[in-house]
């Protein structure tokens, strides 16, 4: 469908998938990960995506403009483990049009 | 040994409801939780945040859900083991159960149902590589109790509300309480951030930020912890302490529970949804978040209705043969266990002369 994006996904394991997700269903990175139960239910959203619980935790490995950081997310990954530079919570990624190849990567659980 | 006719594993709205509804055919619950209060996840998570698909409740923020519930299963005097995580689950010849908490309290009933939500609460550890070597020996995940830290140095990691209210408390108790965060901001409650600034003002606790706590040094227990500060330079240090409490929150685990023999599916306990929501054991029921069928929901108004469904079964198990058709409250009242009732006022009856 034309308003769906590709995203590359790499999961805990290392493996890559390349998904299609849609721009128009108010769907974030953190659910189009469970969509395709590319990690097991009950380690990823766990707070339901309040940017609560970290477990949503990705790296983005592309070039991509993505939405700037609001003070819970910021907050949240800094108590969080295994931080990197490049981390974001996928729960406060909504799908845009803009995400078209996308490559993201996800964080251990922790 | 704690005697009840339903044993409720979670003390979530499901679990919470599962009172209200077990009460109304006269059967009495028993909940155990590993957090020391009820509510689950609605009050350890989320307890500020609103919820708007709760049916008739336009907008409630889930701690007062849990407010609610409570009081709407009080008058069936619910029982607590709060603060301790259901470990065993032994089946007596005579087809009752007898769980066994991780502080050993006992608990005998002839149903049991799982409302565990995503399992139970367990403290986040920090990536800290000898940390396990300390636990119990001056580290500790979680504040029992704030008298072992009288008079006593102790380091408190992390950057939300427990950090900051429990490096308030102890600045009281402790003889000397250092706070390290990973960063100069708090997410906290804003009168428990500015607390704590003014605890540092008076230099009655020492902040350091932005600052890890990146190694433990001791032998038999903590002497002392290692810390990388990256103020201006990056530097790491010791700081002398008989006490390290990292407070990083809580994450839910499915626990021992998933030992039970129970049949699990993504974290999940099975259960027969077509009829009463009860596990592969018999007796044993499973509701809310914490079991999948085909088509499982995880919402809280899905919890309800298992819970409702379960207490049907459970009767049938406890009262074999007894005959009961369902009754609506607004018609039969509602009877408590503490000799209240509750019930539609009666029409007045007069004559239009």
């Amino acid at each position: 469908m034309e308003q769906d994006v590709t995203i590359k996904i790499t999961d805990r394991d290392g493996v890559i998938h390349e998904v299609l997700a849609p721009t128009d269903m108010a769907m974030n990175l953190m659910e189009v990960v469970r969509s395709y139960e590319l990690a097991p239910e009950g380690t990823i959203g766990i707070c339901g995506g309040m940017a609560m619980c970290a477990s949503c935790q990705c790296y983005v490995k592309s070039e991509h403009e993505l939405p700037e950081m609001q003070d819970d997310e910021e907050a949240m990954l800094s108590e969080a483990f295994y931080v990197k530079d490049n981390s974001r919570l996928g729960c406060q990624l909504p799908i845009t049009p803009e995400m078209e190849g996308l490559e993201v990567e996800l964080a251990p659980e922790g | 040994m704690i005697k009840t006719d339903i044993l409720i594993i979670g003390a979530g709205p499901t679990g919470l409801f599962t009172v209200f509804e077990a009460g109304l055919l006269k059967l009495k619950c028993h909940l155990i939780d590993a957090l020391p209060q009820p509510g689950g996840q609605c009050s350890e998570i989320y307890p500020k945040k609103p919820i708007y698909d709760i049916p008739a409740y336009p907008e409630i923020l889930a701690g007062d859900l849990t407010e609610k519930l409570l009081e709407q299963c009080k008058q069936f005097e619910p029982g607590f083991t709060l603060g301790e995580r259901a470990e065993t689950i032994e089946k007596q010849e005579d087809g009752t159960f007898i769980v066994t908490t991780n502080k050993g309290t006992k608990h005998h009933a002839p149903v049991v149902a799982i409302a565990g939500g995503l399992g139970s609460f367990e403290p986040r550890k920090p990536l800290i590589h000898n940390i396990a070597d300390f636990e119990d020996k001056g580290v500790e995940y979680i504040i029992k109790n704030p008298e072992i830290y009288r008079n006593k140095k102790v380091v408190i990691a992390g950057g939300g509300d427990s950090a900051l209210d429990w490096s308030i408390f102890l600045s009281d108790v402790a003889s000397e309480i250092t706070l390290i965060h990973r960063r100069n901001e708090f997410r906290g409650h804003l009168d428990s951030v500015e607390k704590v600034q003014e605890l540092k003002n008076k230099g009655k606790i020492n902040l350091i930020t932005p600052a890890e706590v990146i190694g433990i040094v001791g032998d038999e227990k903590v002497k002392a912890i290692v810390v990388k500060q990256a103020l201006h330079i990056e530097k790491e240090f010791e700081i002398e302490c008989d006490h390290f409490v990292p407070l990083f929150g809580l994450s839910p685990k499915l626990g021992p529970i998933g030992n039970w023999g129970l049949e699990i599916e993504k974290n999940a306990i099975k259960v027969n949804n077509a009829l009463d929501y009860q596990t592969n054991i018999p007796g044993v029921f499973a509701i809310g978040d914490v079991n999948t069928y085909p088509g499982k929901l995880k919402l809280i108004l899905c919890g309800f209705h298992e819970a409702t469904l379960m207490c049907q079964a459970a009767y049938q198990i406890i009262n074999p043969g007894k005959r009961y058709v369902l009754k609506y409250t607004t018609v039969s009242g509602v009877d408590g266990f503490d000799g209240t009732r509750k019930e539609a006022p009666k029409a007045v009856v007069k004559a239009i002369e």
